[in-house]
């Protein structure tokens, strides 16, 4: 994203609030329309709502990596490294949110698998971490009760999943049924067409 | 091997994922991996021409080697060719390997493109679908281009499959997040608008990512949007939760969609329509209710996404910040969670309620739950709850509790995280600050917080102690105990000593009385810390001691002593030996006055933004919860040094833009706001009319009138004090500013001035910049000009720059100049400059447009023998001068000679106005100039032509 983009959007926030003082009394305080601001800023980032996904193992190998942001490799080596260092860290009661440079990073493990997603500050924790147990569910079903191998060796089913379940960071399809519908549908396709 | 291969497998592709995970060391893994790189490279370099499905399987290959880590480079052209296989498999693994590897700006993108348009046209979902996946994973600028106009079509045509939309809205919201300006929705609003409607859950979920993205830059060409974001949400939470089949996530409704209705309400104000308010209240309603219902499952699933949806709806309350009953329901959840045995909760209800305090409706509310708070910072086992719950203290803290709240910071100090630290230890001093009742409490504070976290108190937190404590006359005894005392530790941080020496320096003599803090006892103390110390601090205590001297002459001896001895006077580090010799050298030949005019108690600082929070809000940039909210709180009064002169917000902006940050050495945060002639602007007491009040009228110069403004250089003029004469450079620097009205007027190794003017009729306007080229700053800087003017600032900081103002007015014509003298000190010398202010008669001309009959009808007028001035001289410059600037309006097809240039111009003076007439006539052959000025008064014919020959 440019600069220009930044300061052209907060431009305009600046403006919109200068339009809505609706919510304001008579006693328009700084800090309400800081707040105010604030808020409407924050809704207001244009980047996608989720900014990557990785999974990796307990032995800190990286089984699946989506990338909603663009990123030169060297920067993605870069995070992934930091990223994986910072969740095996962690112990097993703490709490699944971490704050990271500008972003969140909620993580949840399952089994020998930690799947970790990065969103921005303002957004939805508690969603994000069933957005990663949804994901979880259509492997499960996928695969039949899958394990980390699945993953190694089917990787590109792995994603094709993703992408039916997540499009852009931002989630199209929450039906599981749909979901896998979709992914049957094209199997059935590699099978008619050998 | 796994047992599940669902479609066809591809066997090679197992086998050397197989082959790669047996390898035992990298080594290996890196071998095998290179021997399937040549493999691949031979097979695609081949003569025979390979079959899809080895295409598929090798570039497969190469897919799982890049996600390995290692680089590929080749390859592509053969994903790109899968792209076009009418076999769905081959396809679909080309499609991922361009997601996955080609970058935007990659040569293959046309080709890429192509295939794409294809799919997009095969109305095959399935292939739709996986050209949309891809453009939105490359989502380039270059696919924009091609496709953002195709896509708004696909997503709203009748005949479109459900899962094409869900594909096509989010994709359509990838290009418009790259390139905004490429995505135009037009006609298509109002239709993509009511996708919100839509029958299919999924095709909803989807579109409404684009509807919240497109909102929010286009507020209102969307804001239909929000009844029908009321109704739908209004639907899914009254909702059974078996109504919506598989959108139903562990018993609760749709939370993905209701998260992101909630989400798209906040990019709006409250709906104004009544009923649709009223309705979306009952929906908040409900969902606040729905979270004290039993759960209808012990899944943490069930009770995650209840609560994403409750705390989206908290966002949405604390967004409208209008609805005082819903905010203090809020507030009173969080609550609850705040206890809660699950970590995230907890988590969560602390952020949350950081927002909620800053809210006027529930900020008592949320101050109710401080006992928890403050335990949740003892106890939690997880920092980044600990940060949220410290977060949290400083949000809700105001005058009630800040004694608490202070004292549980300092204590957690004690053992927090390295991590956290530093904005602990800034927090603490603005809560200090900002709450203050008793200065001492103060004083206290930050005392205890150098001692429990020297290393992590900045500059700006002992600058401000200080700072406060000079402007507070009842805090200074208090705060020389106090720092006394905390001097005796044994081992005290370097901060302490910092600020004991300064405090001492300025106020020892407050507790000099009580032997048991007598001078000498004083000036050991200090000094038994002296060695431990850095050369900054070493240098702060020489001025202390030099203080010392002035305040306790009884002192003096010692103190000259340790002056004089070697590692003092002799020391290698340049200041520190420059500071010894020179505070020896003054205590020993200054009287006890001049001692006591030098080392006169600091003035009090003027107030400004805490120079602290400035550091904080830098800390955390512009979207901090709390800074907004502290600014606020002190403009609400709770405003701590009283002692220094208030400053209207007004002139501490046009302050802060006045001045450059320093880099020099500067205590207390003067860099931040240099006050020089900051003021003028906004109070226009500095605007002073520098000709309607001329100095004594020196007899000189052949001027008659009276009332003319004299200039000549006369001391009487520029008063008793000893201006220097003009620089012998001035009139040539003057005569730069005859044709311009900015730039550069003078400049040397120390000072550059800088002027900007602007004239109209017989008014002016300057303004001058003083700029200090020096990283040492200038004393006593005055200006004078030969009329008067008010003073600048007398201080100018190294590398800032300071303006002053001259409004100038024109009563009648002159000759000579303004002087202007400007005078100050730099490292001890004296410095005087004498500069002409390039005020000139031609600045007050008005152009005059004429025929060439008038021209000559009124030079034929002028034809007295005084009314012309005539100069014949050389060209100083090229000869295709051209008359910019000059103010006069220049003539075309006046002269019959058209290589000659005509001019007409009407100089404004308050008394009269003067018409002139100009010719000017090049002979290119010689090099020569004539030039003849006439205008109805003598003076002013003569002036312009001597001013106006200088410049050709």
């Amino acid at each position: 994203m440019s600069v220009g983009h930044v300061a052209a959007r907060r431009k305009w926030v600046q403006s919109s609030i200068v339009e809505r003082s609706w919510s304001r009394g008579k006693g328009l305080c700084l800090l309400t329309a800081n707040h105010f601001e604030k808020k409407l800023y924050a809704s207001l980032r244009f980047l996608p709502q989720m900014q990557f996904m990785l999974l990796f193992s307990r032995q800190g190998k990286l089984r699946l990596q989506k990338w909603y942001v663009p990123l030169s490799d060297k920067e993605k080596k870069k995070v992934t490294r930091e990223l994986v260092q910072m969740v095996l860290a962690r112990k097993p009661k703490m709490c699944s949110f971490l704050e990271w440079r500008d972003l969140k990073i909620i993580y949840k493990r399952y089994a020998s698998l930690y799947f970790c997603c990065a969103i921005e500050d303002q957004d939805n924790e508690l969603i994000t971490l069933e957005i990663i147990h949804r994901y979880v569910e259509l492997l499960d079903k996928y695969f039949g009760s899958v394990c980390e191998l699945d993953i190694i060796f089917n990787f590109e089913k792995a994603y094709f999943i993703l992408d039916e379940f997540l499009l852009g960071g931002e989630a199209q399809e929450t039906s599981k049924k749909n979901v896998l519908k979709a992914i049957e549908q094209a199997d059935l396709l590699q099978e008619v067409h050998p | 091997m796994p047992a599940v291969s669902k479609g066809d497998g591809m066997r090679g592709l197992a086998v050397f994922i197989s082959d790669i995970r047996n390898c035992k060391s990298k080594e290996a893994e890196i071998k095998r991996i290179n021997k399937e790189l040549a493999n691949i490279r031979s097979k695609f370099k081949g003569d025979k021409a390979l079959d899809g499905y080895s295409k598929k399987k090798y570039v497969c290959k190469l897919l799982f080697i890049f996600l390995l880590g290692h680089d590929i480079d080749f390859g592509h052209m053969e994903a790109v060719n899968l792209l076009s296989s009418n076999k769905y498999t081959e396809k679909q693994i080309g499609y991922l390997f361009i997601s996955v590897l080609v970058n935007s700006n990659s040569e293959l993108i046309r080709l890429i493109n192509n295939a794409i348009k294809n799919d997009l046209a095969s109305r095959n979902p399935t292939f739709m679908c996986l050209a949309l996946h891809c453009i939105a994973n490359v989502g380039s600028r270059e696919m924009a281009e091609a496709f953002a106009g195709e896509i708004p079509r696909i997503l709203v045509a009748g005949d479109t499959m459900d899962s094409v939309k869900q594909s096509a809205a989010l994709c359509l919201l990838r290009l418009y997040k790259t390139s905004p300006d490429l995505v135009l929705m037009g006609e298509w609003t109002s239709r993509v608008v009511h996708l919100l409607n839509d029958q299919h859950m999924g095709v909803v979920t989807a579109a409404i990512s684009l509807i919240t993205c497109l909102s929010q830059k286009n507020p209102d060409e969307f804001k239909t949007c929000v009844s029908l974001a009321v109704s739908r949400l209004s639907r899914i939470v009254s909702s059974a939760s078996t109504d919506l089949q598989d959108y139903t996530y562990y018993f609760v409704p749709a939370p993905w969609l209701s998260c992101k209705l909630l989400r798209l309400l906040q990019c709006y104000p409250p709906p104004e329509d009544g009923a649709v308010k009223g309705r979306l209240v009952e929906c908040l309603e409900t969902i606040l209710n729905k979270a004290q219902e039993p759960p209808k499952s012990k899944k943490v699933q069930h009770s995650n996404a209840k609560n994403a949806i409750l705390f989206e709806a908290i966002s949405l309350i604390i967004h409208y910040d209008s609805e005082p009953n819903l905010l203090v329901r809020a507030c009173n959840q969080l609550g609850q969670f705040l206890q809660h045995r699950e970590t995230n909760l907890r988590y969560l209800a602390l952020e949350s309620m950081c927002t909620l305090a800053s809210s006027e409706f529930s900020h008592e509310a949320v101050k109710t739950h401080i006992e928890t708070v403050i335990n949740a910072l003892k106890t939690e086992r997880d920092v980044s709850v600990r940060q949220r719950a410290a977060d949290l203290l400083y949000a809700m803290c105001d005058r009630s509790n800040a004694k608490q709240i202070v004292a549980e910071m300092l204590s957690y100090l004690e053992t927090a995280d390295y991590s956290i630290r530093e904005e602990m230890v800034l927090k603490v001093a603005i809560l200090a600050e900002k709450y203050a009742v008793d200065y001492s409490w103060y004083v206290d504070t930050i005392l205890n917080l150098i001692r429990i976290a020297g290393d992590y108190v900045s500059e700006e937190v002992w600058y401000r102690v200080i700072q406060i404590v000079i402007n507070r006359d009842d805090v200074q005894g208090y705060a020389a105990k106090t720092v006394f005392e905390a001097l005796q530790a044994p081992a005290c941080h370097e901060n302490m000593v910092k600020v004991g020496g300064y405090i001492l320096g300025e106020f020892g003599n407050l507790i000099a009385g009580d032997p048991r803090s007598s001078p000498l006892i004083q000036f050991n103390l200090l000094h038994s810390k002296f060695h431990l110390c850095s050369v900054p601090t070493r240098a702060l205590l020489l001025s202390a001691y030099i203080k010392f001297i002035n305040l306790f002459p009884e002192t003096k001896p010692t103190i000259q002593e340790v002056l004089r001895s070697d590692s003092q006077i002799r020391n290698s580090d340049v200041e520190l030996q420059q500071r010894a010799v020179e505070y020896l050298k003054l205590s020993s030949i200054a009287s006890t006055d001049v001692l006591a005019t030098v080392l006169e108690e600091m003035p009090p600082f003027p107030e400004r933004e805490s120079s602290i929070l400035a550091k904080l809000k830098k800390k955390k940039g512009p979207g901090a919860v709390s800074v907004s909210e502290l600014e606020d709180g002190k403009r609400e009064g709770g405003e701590l040094n009283g002692g220094g002169e208030r400053i209207t917000d007004a002139s501490a902006i046009a302050a802060s833009n006045a001045s450059t940050p320093s880099p020099s050495a500067d205590l207390l945060g003067l860099r931040s706001a240099a006050p020089v002639g900051s003021a003028a602007p906004s109070a226009g007491s500095l605007l002073v009319d520098v000709f309607s009040e001329a100095g004594p009228v020196a007899p000189s110069s052949g001027v008659t009138d009276d009332n003319f403004l004299s200039s000549t250089p006369s001391s009487s003029s520029l008063g008793s004090e000893d201006a220097a004469p003009p620089l012998p450079e001035s009139d040539e620097l003057l005569n730069k500013f005859v044709c311009k009205n900015n730039g550069v007027l003078f400049e040397n190794q120390l000072l550059q001035i800088g002027i900007k003017s602007e004239y109209r009729q017989n008014l002016g306007r300057m303004y001058l910049f003083y700029g200090n080229k020096t990283s040492v700053q200038f004393v006593s800087f005055t200006t004078a000009l030969n009329v008067q003017t008010k003073p600048v600032e007398p201080l100018v900081e190294g590398g800032a720059q300071v303006q002053q103002v001259i409004n100038i007015e024109c009563l009648s014509d002159f000759i000579e100049a303004p002087l202007l003298n400007i005078k100050f000190r730099y490292g001890g010398a004296l410095q005087n400059i004498t500069l002409k202010l390039p005020v000139t008669i031609n600045k007050f001309f008005q152009p005059t447009e004429m025929s060439s009959q008038d021209f000559f009808q009124r030079w034929k007028q002028l034809s007295l023998p005084q009314q012309e001035a005539q100069k014949i001289f050389k060209a100083n410059n090229a000869m295709d001068t051209e008359l910019l600037g000059l103010g006069t309006a220049l003539l075309e097809n006046v002269d019959p000679n058209p290589e000659n240039f005509v001019c007409a111009g009407v100089i404004q003076t308050k008394a009269q106005q003067v018409g002139c007439l100009l010719r000017l006539e090049p002979n290119a052959q010689a090099q020569m100039y004539r030039l003849t000025l006439r205008s109805s008064k003598d003076t002013v014919s003569k002036r312009l032509c001597e001013l106006l020959a200088q410049q050709f």
